[in-house]
């Protein structure tokens, strides 16, 4: 509910001030909290304002691919040759978790245990029922009840579901080849709800059901979840720390504008099912100046805004990769090829 | 006489003289209403030529295979619309199965029964569920409705017809959460029934009053005055009422895409859920991009041709109806 309040609080914020020369940037709706608030934190302090449209990540890409906002965001990366192809750069802001749901008659918030491998089978419809052994077998001393399981997914095209379905893809072969990673995936069984709202609601109100939302959301919302074992075989509890210890273990240099998957990382306190939102903006934009000022927003954020993110449940990037990123944003250039940042 | 009706008291004023009509106001005021009228047609072929055109990828990817098909698989890039073109037309017709009788139970009884201090607060409270946001009908669905239909019907009943032959097959759902296309379809039916009820209302009561009391006079019933002489003469009104609560129910967005369960997937069982071609319009639009975007077009397109059908049926109902 808190970032709700957040939320209409800074739109009213941003309406008011929308004939100032506002920084523009469209696109995922699973960091928009933090960038309202950041903006509205940034608007005090040097008068800039922030217009950010939360389109989903697909109405980002295409925006900023059409050259209409100063920063597209997407919570799924584009690739290496994407960004080579549309000329643009690409950096992360934040991290956050997902955590599985879970509302099972008898059994007490956070003590059921599950493996990516038993998620997987329980979404593609193998595992029918909450006393599968397969479900028995990591969940020693807890009572199972023998009803069928209701899986929930996000009917609408997600970021969230991406980082979900990227997990399942690396933990399960079957997953990864019958369903794949992706936005939206053809889900053989359950049922959709439309945005985190949508799920944590089908999930609070049947039975014996299994959802996937964002930890922020589940926290606020006060969602029972589900341990998943990490990497190194442990079921570390969804919270910061464990969001941190995943993105420490990972090599962000890896993949071109740090589009890595930061799913199933190894380290034994690493959350299994982790992603960062990234940032878009063009490499040679037409409006320098306009570009100049979202990477001053971007910058304050990083320097400022790393607790404002924590108390919405956000997780702020390591200090070593906002290091790269600044190094990254060199590649943003004027008409004459100067760096402008 | 007043001050302000007596023209010639006031200093100035130039008497008011008939003026012959001058032909050119008439050919203005004719162009003028007959473009307007032609806008119309012209914004019809507009947006039907663009569904068209952004369908059109789509289309000839998949030819008729994009009606028949059950696929809708993003990753892959393969689109089948059949699932919400039956999910479309099943939520609706249970919308209708519901609300046709309700509506004209209402309208009947608010026209010819009520109590004259009964008939203006139900009056006004149809209007006002008329002017209710189909979001408010959503979201009333899916945190008041859905729990509790899942937990009185949807679960005794899957309990009760686990396993009997084709009953256990319809009505049986393996989730049993609330959620799904007979539920959307009961929250139609509430969203419609005030459109179809409201004017059926009106058109009883501009029958004129003689027929119903001669009718009386050679000692019909009541049941008898509304069979045989209020719905003949209100016959096509009404049916042109049903159509306007079913033109709703194809294309009520919001509210379906709360309740419907949105699998886009095709289940025996009318309780299991599913999706209709606006909800999963709404559900996939803001992340679409390439061909998947096309097949979302397309599915609109489906979507206008299937209203276009049923307004076509509509006006060869009410034909026939008049014939008589």
């Amino acid at each position: 509910m808190r970032k709700i309040f957040v939320l209409a609080a800074v739109a009213a914020g941003i309406a008011g001030s929308a004939q100032a020369a506002d920084i523009t940037g469209a696109g995922a709706t699973f960091p928009f909290p933090i960038y309202a608030k950041w903006a509205e934190a940034y608007k005090k302090e040097t008068g800039t304002g922030l217009n950010y449209q939360s389109i989903g990540s697909g109405g980002g890409i295409r925006q900023i691919k059409a050259k209409t906002v100063a920063f597209g965001a997407t919570d799924a990366p584009l690739k290496g040759e994407d960004l080579t192809k549309d000329g643009l750069i690409q950096f992360p802001t934040v991290m956050g978790g997902v955590v599985p749901a879970v509302n099972i008659a008898g059994v007490e918030p956070g003590k059921l245990k599950l493996s990516g491998e038993v998620i997987a089978q329980i979404y593609m419809g193998d595992i029918k029922k909450w006393n599968d052994p397969k479900i028995v077998a990591l969940n020693a001393g807890v009572t199972l009840p023998d009803a069928n399981i209701n899986p929930v997914y996000r009917s609408d095209g997600s970021g969230t579901t991406f980082v979900f379905t990227d997990y399942l893809s690396k933990v399960s072969a079957e997953w990864k080849s019958k369903l794949g990673t992706n936005t939206a995936v053809q889900w053989p069984v359950g049922i959709g709800g439309k945005g985190n709202e949508g799920v944590s609601a089908s999930v609070k109100q049947v039975a014996n059901s299994i959802g996937y939302v964002e930890y922020a959301y589940a926290k606020q919302n006060k969602l029972s979840h589900a341990l998943v074992k990490n990497a190194d075989g442990n079921f570390p509890a969804p919270e910061e720390k464990a969001f941190q210890a995943a993105a420490a273990n990972a090599n962000w240099s890896e993949q071109p504008g740090f589009g890595i998957s930061l799913n199933n990382q190894k380290g034994a306190d690493a959350w299994p099912i982790t992603s960062a939102t990234f940032i878009l903006v063009h490499a040679k934009p037409e409006k320098p100046e306009e570009v100049q000022a979202a990477l001053k927003f971007f910058e304050w954020a990083y320097k400022s805004g790393d607790k404002l993110a924590s108390d919405l449940d956000y997780v702020a990037l390591p200090a070593n990769v906002k290091d790269q990123v600044r190094n990254a944003w060199k590649g943003v250039t004027d008409n004459s090829g100067k760096p402008i940042f | 006489m007043t001050a302000a009706t007596d023209m010639s008291s006031i200093p100035g004023a130039t008497p008011i003289v008939r003026k012959t009509p001058k032909a050119t106001f008439d050919l203005v005021f004719r162009n003028a209403s007959f473009a307007a009228a032609l806008l119309v047609l012209v914004l019809l072929a507009a947006i039907m030529a663009s569904m068209v055109i952004g369908g059109w990828p789509a289309f000839r990817e998949f030819g008729l295979g994009f009606i028949t098909s059950s696929v809708w698989d993003t990753q892959n890039e393969q689109y089948g619309a059949w699932p919400a073109i039956v999910g479309t037309l099943s939520t609706a017709l249970i919308a209708l199965v519901i609300g046709v009788p309700l509506s004209l139970g209402i309208a009947v009884y608010l026209t010819q029964l009520a109590p004259a201090w009964f008939k203006k607060p139900v009056a006004t409270a149809i209007e006002l569920l008329a002017a209710v946001p189909s979001i408010i009908y959503g979201m009333w669905g899916l945190f008041v409705f859905v729990p509790l239909f899942a937990a009185y019907v949807q679960i005794p009943l899957s309990n009760i017809v686990e396993g009997m032959p084709i009953v256990g097959t319809v009505l049986y759902s393996r989730s049993p959460s609330g959620l799904g296309i007979f539920t959307a379809g009961i929250i139609l039916a509430f969203m419609i029934v005030p459109f179809i009820a409201s004017i059926t209302r009106d058109m009883l009561e501009q029958i004129p009053s003689v027929l119903r009391e001669s009718a009386y006079g050679i000692g019909a019933t009541t049941w008898e005055v509304v069979r045989h002489v209020l719905v003949p003469q209100a016959g096509v009104s009404i049916i042109g009422a049903v159509m306007l609560g079913l033109g709703r129910a194809l294309g009520e967005t919001m509210a379906v895409t709360f309740v419907v369960g949105n699998a886009n997937r095709l289940s025996a069982s009318i309780l299991d859920p599913g999706s209709t071609i606006a909800s999963r319009i709404a559900n996939e639009f803001n992340e679409a991009m390439g061909l998947q975007l096309n097949a979302l077009i397309a599915l609109g397109c489906i979507l206008f041709f299937v209203t276009f059908v049923v307004l076509v049926i509509a006006r060869l109902l009410v034909a026939r109806v008049k014939r008589y």
